[in-house]
């Protein structure tokens, strides 16, 4: 009696696994094109944790405007300064968010805009020195309202 | 298609002094992957870029994605060399096209 139960219950544990697996939404950046789209920003080259900050809150109840800020630890001279920077989603649509071109004459590297957030994901930002290194910050921010996916009023 | 903008630069600065700039543009960002209420997908109409220009260099530059929220808001820093012209120019889709500018007198 046991043995046919038990059988159930793995048949069903089983579908149910694969539903969820089945789940996946269409019509978004998967971590595998926000990878994608990092590779074309970098290219072969390394990229480090550190050097850059991004700044964005935590917890963000409306993902249509989400104010976020980076930040890159650079003198900005002409031998040594910040030649771009880059943001990228997971789960956004569309992996970019923003990609800025910076030069000795910004005198400081530091850049802050609006941006839309479709769901709870990882934000990473990307920089890229004169000396052609990549550095990397990523942050969690949970959504509670996500944009992009509702009807306009 | 005049679209409003709102630019922040301090009219006067010490030479070599890092000033910051914040400008802002009315501009709906519609990012083509909602639908209206028959369910047709609404197109795509966003700015894709943004050139500020220090006496005809270019100082920054900035490519700009349906992640942009609505009436982009975007804040840079610069090194107040000379005194002139910091000029600003939006393009996107459509054939939109914006420019604005602002003085600064350096000393």
């Amino acid at each position: 009696m046991n043995a046919p139960l038990a059988t159930r219950r793995t048949f069903l544990s089983t579908v149910a696994g694969a539903g969820a697996l089945l789940m996946v939404r269409p019509a978004k950046a998967t971590p595998e094109s926000m990878k994608q789209a990092i590779r074309t920003i970098v290219g072969e080259a390394n990229v480090k944790p550190g050097r850059i900050k991004l700044e964005l809150p935590p917890l963000v109840e409306n993902g249509n405007t989400v104010a976020m800020s980076v930040s890159v630890q650079s003198p900005m001279t002409a031998k040594d300064h910040v030649k771009a920077i880059h943001v990228v989603t997971e789960k956004n649509p569309q992996p970019n968010v923003i990609s800025v071109k910076l030069g000795p004459r910004a005198g400081k590297a530091e850049i802050s805009t609006r941006i839309r957030l479709a769901d709870t994901q990882t934000v990473i930002a990307l920089c890229e020195m004169s000396d052609g290194s990549f550095w990397s910050d990523k942050v969690d921010v949970i959504i509670t309202l996500g944009a992009c996916l509702e009807d306009p009023v | 298609m005049a679209a409003r903008t709102l630019i922040n630069v301090p009219q006067k600065a010490k030479r070599g002094e890092i000033v910051e700039i914040k400008t802002l543009i009315s501009h709906t960002m519609e990012t083509g992957f909602r639908h209206d209420n028959v369910g047709k997908p609404i197109p795509r109409d966003i700015i894709t870029s943004f050139v500020c220009t220090y006496n005809g260099e270019t100082i920054f530059e900035a490519a700009l994605y349906q992640a942009i929220a609505a009436n982009p808001f975007i804040t840079f820093h610069t090194v107040a060399t000379e005194s002139g012209t910091i000029a600003f120019k939006w393009t996107g889709d459509n054939g939109f096209s914006q420019e604005a500018s602002a003085k600064i007198t350096v000393e």
